[in-house]
């Protein structure tokens, strides 16, 4: 069940995206979703549903994965849909009592879904394409400027690839004491909200004493492996960029050209 | 210099807080370990050697008292990298060692640090994943690893520094059989072939057997010390010190309690099944 | 009398997707009421998931559990009453200890029960005995034992639900020869005080082989074999083959009854095989 989540997951893949560099790719996503905000009329709509679409064919990774990433949103697009229903002032079409439904409620109401879907899908088919260690290192590299500034980017990707490495990790354990505390008999899944939450801390208070315990491991064999921060490091993997990124980046850019132009037309 | 490993009077102890009481943990060990050799350490839960092996690597320092690694006082604090490029450390836990989210980007953790040029920690990496026979998993996530299989990443991490010594601080306490197997069979490889020293601290006598040398720690202080054979045909004080001896070790005890001229240093089952043949044989010429 | 009694139990993980896997298959299985069973099977043998079914923390695929002779997936609202019928120590239980006390961390289960608390407390007590905990240890911080101790919390935290069985999964993982030999010791005087049904899943057939009566050997996600340990180490070789270890003293006397000499190849205590080997060793010059 907890094994389920999907999200922050990467399918190894040889394909067009999977080989871009990292950098460029999470600047197109940036790109690509700056993109989503400035569409104007349904024509750049469909200019960016099909520069998506054509993005997850070239990646071969099956549609309806990506399409899977967007149903952990779906209440947040639900209760976003249904404010703009019902409160956006307008051409009535309905109305229930005090409730009006309006054209412009419904017809924003759908752009929006429509843009939270791309966006996920977008940022899902980033994760999916690159690697989590991969993102991090391009966060990494992307964000050396900051360290004149004093900000610990060197600290902080290592803190994300810690985290990303120990996830798997924690999700098992906490299936694992859930089970031994269920085989004590501990109700999870009934009562009120209080209650609820009380029955979590037999799981919770465990998990973290063992995320401590790991931690101190994970330390000491880093100490080990003489790791003393981000000075003097050097890289195993390198990142350049490649014609592949050239022409994606190309692509990205008639995609937002032609957005701006039907903006401006139509 | 023969020594990889040289402890001289070596004490430690820390306080607990919150009684202010000073625990002592090791107490006067003189330990040496040559390079090349294989050495396993014995002892039960708490009785100190996990914080002797700790020495060797200068995670610890000693309160009184010295360790040497390589020539190197480890309180050289200038030389700590140089001390622990020479003494890998592989713990209990694979899944607490493993940094990165790729096997072979873990691999490469400790050369990155050291600030090794990429081609070279490429190279280095392909080797000591070679020499782990973990290859072909190198794109993986560590997590989709059986234990051995995550225990050999570990350990093809410590080697990619290329150590002097390996120091295992029982690594196939998690490990279902199988597993305890693999890493058994790379940590051999690793002596044999690849001439590093190896210390492990085990509760596997038959692992320990397999050693050029033991050393068994109790209280805080070496006990005893010798050749596998020495120290495995010492089955009572053994057992005295809440530690076990392989069963055909056992076995031979006990016949020879009964009476049978079975030689006391029997460790391995080969040697077992060769001596009771030749025993019984002699007994149906004898007839 | 049956305890446990599965009719044709499979489970089957990530069903109808590219990730299927049968974790265990058509399983028929009956185990008697108050045996002493070994179970056994290397990593993804099943033994894992089937365990996990006796307790109804894993719900079958298809097929049926009976404990005790009744159905437990017959009532759905009943499933809690059956972990409290089948006490079920996981692999390192020391990391599910959450309580301030050890007496409060024993008594979560038979708090979770619904008892009195004069039964409560009579049952943490007991449960202390049985795992050999003293009692100076009932108001400490679990989170301050050694390994060993917490362990022995962690098991009285199952035992003081006085299950009609208790299945431990690998109780002795990790710890040292005295404190393995001391836990499956409690475990063996507790079978013979409560004349339960224990079940213990073990990597060492030496454990198994010392410890209990009957075995049960997993392999590719259906009972290898169920009988008593004597039958199954008749079968030491095809064991080896599935890559279980089998005891040094069974390979040892499999070798020698291969060189001819007249010993059983089905041995696996050493002091079972001390005397066979006296016996023949006695036999000079009759």
């Amino acid at each position: 069940m907890l094994k389920d989540i999907t999200i922050g997951q990467y399918f190894p893949g040889k394909s067009f995206l999977h080989r871009m560099d990292p950098r460029m790719k999470i600047i197109l996503t940036t790109a690509f979703i700056v993109l989503l905000f400035i569409v104007g009329n349904w024509m750049g709509f469909v200019i960016s549903i099909g520069f998506l679409i054509t993005a997850i064919a070239v990646s071969q990774i099956p549609f309806l994965l990506v399409l899977k990433g967007v149903k952990p949103i779906i209440p947040l697009v639900i209760f976003t849909s249904v404010l703009n229903i019902f409160f956006v002032d307008g051409q009535v079409l309905l109305s229930i009592g005090f409730l009006r439904i309006t054209l412009e409620g419904v017809l924003l109401a759908l752009k929006m879904t429509i843009r939270i879907i791309c966006l996920i899908m977008g940022t899902s088919l980033l994760t999916y394409t690159t690697s989590p260690i991969a993102l991090t290192d391009a966060i990494e590299r992307l964000l050396k400027p900051l360290n004149k500034i004093r900000f610990p980017v060197h600290e902080m990707a290592m803190m994300m690839t810690i985290a990303l490495r120990f996830i798997p990790t924690l999700i098992e354990e906490t299936d694992k004491i859930m089970s031994a505390q269920k085989a004590r008999g501990a109700d999870l899944e009934s009562g009120n909200l209080l209650q609820r939450a009380k029955a979590l801390v037999p799981i919770l208070i465990p998990l973290f004493v063992s995320a401590f315990r790991r931690a101190e491991e994970l330390a000491l064999a880093m100490e080990c492996r003489c790791y003393h921060g981000g000075e003097g490091r050097t890289r195993m993997r390198q990142l350049s960029m490649s014609r592949l990124d050239f022409y994606g980046a190309a692509i990205t850019a008639l995609c937002f050209i032609a957005v701006i132009v039907a903006n401006l037309l139509l | 210099m023969n020594q990889i490993i040289k402890t001289q009077h070596l004490r430690f102890e820390y306080i607990r807080e919150d009684e202010n009481e000073h625990i002592l943990v090791l107490d006067n060990i003189n330990v040496q370990i040559q390079k090349g050799e294989f050495v396993a350490i014995l002892g039960h839960n708490g009785s100190g050697k996990s914080t002797l092996a700790k020495h060797f690597n200068a995670i610890l320092l000693p309160t009184e008292g010295l360790v040497m690694v390589d020539g190197i006082d480890t309180t050289q604090s200038e030389r700590l990298f140089d001390i622990r490029q020479k003494v890998g450390m592989v713990f209990q836990n694979p899944d607490n060692q493993i940094v990165a989210t790729i096997v072979e980007e873990d691999v490469a953790f400790a050369l990155e640090n050291l600030g090794v040029a990429p081609s070279e920690i490429r190279r280095r990496v392909d080797e000591a994943l070679k020499t782990v026979d973990m290859y072909e998993f190198r794109e993986h996530a560590p997590h989709q690893l059986s234990g051995g299989q995550k225990q050999r990443i570990a350990i093809a991490g410590i080697i990619a520094m290329r150590p002097e010594c390996i120091v295992l601080d029982e690594p196939t306490a998690m490990l279902d059989p199988k597993g305890r197997q693999e890493v058994l069979k790379t940590i051999m490889d690793l002596n044999q072939n690849e001439k590093t020293t190896v210390a492990i601290i085990t509760h596997y006598m038959d692992e320990a057997a397999l050693a050029d040398r033991v050393i068994v720690i109790d209280h805080g202080k070496v006990v005893m010390e010798g050749k596998p054979k020495e120290i495995f045909s010492q089955v009572e004080q053994l057992k005295s010190l809440g530690l076990d001896v392989p069963q055909v070790t056992e076995l031979c005890y006990l016949l020879r309690q009964q009476g049978m001229p079975v030689p006391v240093d029997v460790i391995t089952e080969e040697e077992c099944v060769e001596v009771l043949t030749q025993l019984l044989q002699s007994d149906i010429k004898g007839d | 009398m049956i305890m446990i009694k599965t009719e044709n139990l499979s489970h089957i993980y990530s069903a109808h997707t590219p990730f299927e896997k049968v974790a265990i298959g058509n399983i028929n299985l009956e185990i008697e009421q108050g045996a002493f069973v070994g179970v056994i099977g290397h990593t993804g043998s099943g033994k894992s998931t089937l365990i996990q079914h006796f307790n109804g923390l894993l719900k079958p695929t298809s097929g049926k559990i009976l404990i005790d002779g009744k159905d437990i997936w017959e009532n759905k609202q009943q499933i809690r009453q059956v972990r409290f019928d089948v006490g079920l120590v996981f692999q390192y239980p020391e990391y599910q200890l959450f309580e301030e006390t050890v007496y409060q961390d024993i008594a979560f289960g038979p708090t979770n029960m619904g008892l009195s608390k004069e039964e409560i407390h009579n049952r943490v007590i007991e449960a202390m005995e049985f795992v050999g905990l003293k009692e100076k240890y009932a108001k400490k911080s679990p989170f301050d034992l050694s390994g060993g101790q917490k362990r022995r919390v962690a098991i009285a935290g199952v035992i003081a639900m006085r299950p009609k069985v208790l299945i431990l999964d690998e109780p002795t993982a990790g710890l040292d020869p005295k404190g393995r030999d001391q836990i499956l010791g409690q475990i063996k005087e507790y079978h013979k005080q409560t004349k339960s049904t224990v079940l213990l899943v073990s990597h060492s057939m030496e454990d198994i082989a010392k410890y209990t009566q009957k075995v049960l050997v997993m392999n590719h996600a259906s009972v290898f074999a169920y009988d008593t340990v004597e039958q199954i180490f008749t079968k030491s070789q095809e064991i080896t083959k599935m890559g279980l270890s089998v005891p040094q003293v069974t390979k040892v006397f499999y070798q020698l009854h291969q060189r001819g000499f007249a010993l059983e190849n089905d041995v696996y205590t050493v002091k079972y095989a001390a005397n066979e080997i006296l016996k023949l060793w006695n036999q000079r010059g009759e």
